[in-house]
């Protein structure tokens, strides 16, 4: 009987390792490996051709604090992830209220909301060029009409950044609110019933049944949005390159700089592991905290 | 008013796009009855039952509860909770929560709220799951939660559409009589859908059989298994239904009668010869107490007769059968009842 068990166990056992391999295998080679090896690296000087790189512990990272640019880039990412990651999600819960409900035109709006998302960035970005360039751009255009100056949106520090939010929210709530939309139609249409039977207003409904059971969304939707205002740069290539004097400047930008404009990799290695220690707590709190807090169906 | 008419239909029609949804729906429903409204799927019952809650308006008639007119009033503004075929509990909320929901709607206080879930749950057996959410409760108890919900606001009217039908035959006997007892002591009035002749039968008071959006009969439980007001009726209440023969398969009675209509119950299987018609017997059910033995006729439908006991009789057989004429009843060609 024991033996019996013993190896449908070592079955099973073998069963579970062989579906676990391919991913294991891609994550290890993909992922595991070279975040372990961003980590060695950026224990090394810089190397030169007269001196060659030697290990330095820490230094990399004491530098990088040294660096006021970092703290910008760093003030600037958390800015730009504290703007878009709610307004971002706010709109699109909003359109996704309003283009699942009864209106006109429904396919429409829907697909209005969406073309956002189907452009890559970086036509996204090309397309807002022409709404900020001073002079010929549409906004320009629109504010010479009321007689208001001519106002140069990316080549300004004080407005290029919130420029630069503004195109990351009008490209990110289209792509969001499509999983709101998604959700909205898994919850049955008898518990609005019930609800109005109770005499519940269209905004408790909203409120006490509607968001609660979007919460699995919201979380998986910002677990992306936190993600994006890390990763989503593209922009910035065609919009600002960062500037003026690194206004616009975000974290993934700065380490793209460091590695391939000013080949500085091991300060670009410490400032990567930096976002991913970062990340990682996030998704640690996402998941860990929130998620106990979610109800999934 | 009087309490005769505590819930009120009439003419009330409902279409969509020019397609029937029900027509002419007069109704009068007492105080503290239970009416059961039945018919097959797509009959519109469920629809007269989102009428009267006022999740659909009526395109025709009125409709008026407790002597208000609540034709066009929302479905809050008219007194009266439901029950849903699923039930509608509120996955991301507990036990309670779901329970007091309109109560706190409504704005009910904390003390009292707890008072009547206390009750609510105290009645429909619930205590102790007050924390649980409906996703960890069998599929009973969560049709306790949705009848607890209904009764907890104590509203005179309880609409339940299709209560039972998501249970188990063995459960569904059980909240049936749970559901008939629930009704009696609290005295409130229950509009009932459902497609289950046997538990309109044994709970209504008054049952309402439509068919492709019209009233079929309304009467007692009695009214109908004994006094069909057409070959529908006939053919739809009762289990095994109503056989219906040819009246010119026999030499018969009655005056420009097309179809008569004999109870399983009133036919007896006579010797060979003595009887009024000679059938082939098709199948035989054993069901228990008695058998329930299907014939076939050229000029009948739905033919059989029940045997006390075990009583197989060979297929293909043939038999003869009779039956008293008191037993009998009449329709016309268009299948209307013509005596009494």
């Amino acid at each position: 009987m024991s033996a019996h068990a013993n190896l449908e166990r070592r079955r099973q056992a073998i069963y579970g390792w062989l579906l676990l391999s391919p991913a294991a295998v891609l994550l290890t080679l993909f992922a595991f490996y070279p975040s372990i090896a961003t980590l060695w690296s950026s224990l090394f000087s810089r190397g030169t051709r007269r001196r060659p790189s030697e290990f330095v512990g820490g230094e990399n990272y004491t530098d990088l604090f040294a660096d006021p640019t970092f703290w910008l880039v760093v003030k600037n990412n958390l800015l730009y992830a504290g703007v878009t990651i709610p307004v971002s999600i706010f709109i699109a819960l909003s359109m996704a209220l309003w283009a699942n409900s009864k209106i006109s035109a429904r396919g429409f709006v829907r697909t209005a909301y969406f073309t956002p998302t189907v452009l890559p960035m970086i036509a996204a970005a090309n397309l807002w060029l022409f709404f900020y360039t001073p002079g010929l751009g549409v906004l320009d255009q629109i504010g010479s009409v009321f007689g208001l100056p001519s106002v140069n949106w990316l080549g300004q520090p004080e407005t290029a950044l919130w420029a630069i939010i503004i195109v990351t929210i009008w490209k990110e709530a289209g792509f969001f609110m499509i999983f709101y939309l998604a959700a909205l139609q898994t919850i049955p249409e008898d518990l609005k019933e019930a609800a109005d039977i109770e005499g519940a207003s269209r905004w408790t409904y909203t409120r006490r049944i509607v968001l609660p059971l979007l919460m699995p969304t919201t979380l998986f939707i910002a677990v992306n949005a936190i993600i994006n205002s890390v990763k989503l740069i593209d922009h910035l290539f065609i919009l600002t390159k960062g500037g003026p004097s690194d206004a616009s400047k975000l974290i993934l930008y700065y380490i793209w700089e460091m590695a391939f404009a000013f080949f500085d990799a091991p300060s670009a290695a410490a400032m990567t592991i930096m976002v991913i220690a970062v990340l990682g707590v996030v998704a640690a709190v996402q998941f860990f905290y929130l998620d106990r807090r979610t109800h999934y169906q | 008013m009087t309490p005769s008419s505590f819930v009120k239909l009439d003419g009330v029609a409902k279409r969509w796009n020019g397609q029937l949804g029900v027509e002419g729906i007069s109704l009068d429903i007492p105080e503290g009855s239970f009416t059961a409204l039945l018919g097959p799927s797509g009959c519109g019952k469920s629809t007269t039952l989102r009428l009267l809650a006022g999740l659909e308006l009526p395109d025709e008639g009125t409709i008026s509860i407790d002597g208000k007119d609540v034709t066009t009033s929302a479905a809050s503004d008219r007194n009266l909770s439901m029950v849903f075929q699923s039930y509608a509990l509120f996955p991301h909320l507990s036990v309670a929560e779901n329970v007091v929901f309109g109560l706190k709607v409504r704005r009910v206080s904390k003390k009292e709220r707890q008072v009547k879930l206390h009750r609510a749950l105290e009645i429909t057996g619930l205590l102790g799951y007050e924390r649980r959410k409906p996703g960890e409760l069998s599929g009973g108890q969560r049709q306790r939660v949705a009848l607890a919900r209904a009764i907890v606001a104590g509203q005179r009217l309880c609409l339940m559409d299709e209560p039972l039908s998501n249970l188990d035959a063995k459960l569904r006997n059980a909240v049936r009589k749970d559901i008939k007892k629930l009704q009696r002591d609290l005295g409130i009035t229950v509009v009932y859908v459902t497609h289950d002749q046997t538990e309109a039968m044994s709970m209504a008071d008054t049952v309402v059989l439509m068919k492709d959006g019209h009233i079929q009969q309304i009467g007692s439980p009695d009214d109908l298994y004994s006094r069909p007001n057409n070959t529908f009726v006939a053919e739809f209440v009762g289990a095994p239904p109503m056989a219906l023969i040819d009246a010119t398969a026999f030499a018969s009675v009655f005056d420009n009668s097309a179809t008569v209509g004999i109870r399983a119950e009133n036919i007896q299987i006579v010797p060979s010869g003595q009887g009024r018609l000679r059938c082939v017997v098709t199948e035989s059910e054993f069901l228990g107490a008695e058998t329930l033995i299907g014939l076939d006729h050229a000029g009948a439908s739905g033919l059989c007769v029940l045997k006390p006991g075990l009583a197989m009789v060979a297929e293909g057989s043939e038999i003869d059968i009779d039956f008293q004429d008191e037993s009998l009843h009449v329709f016309d060609a268009d299948g209307q009842r013509l005596t009494g």
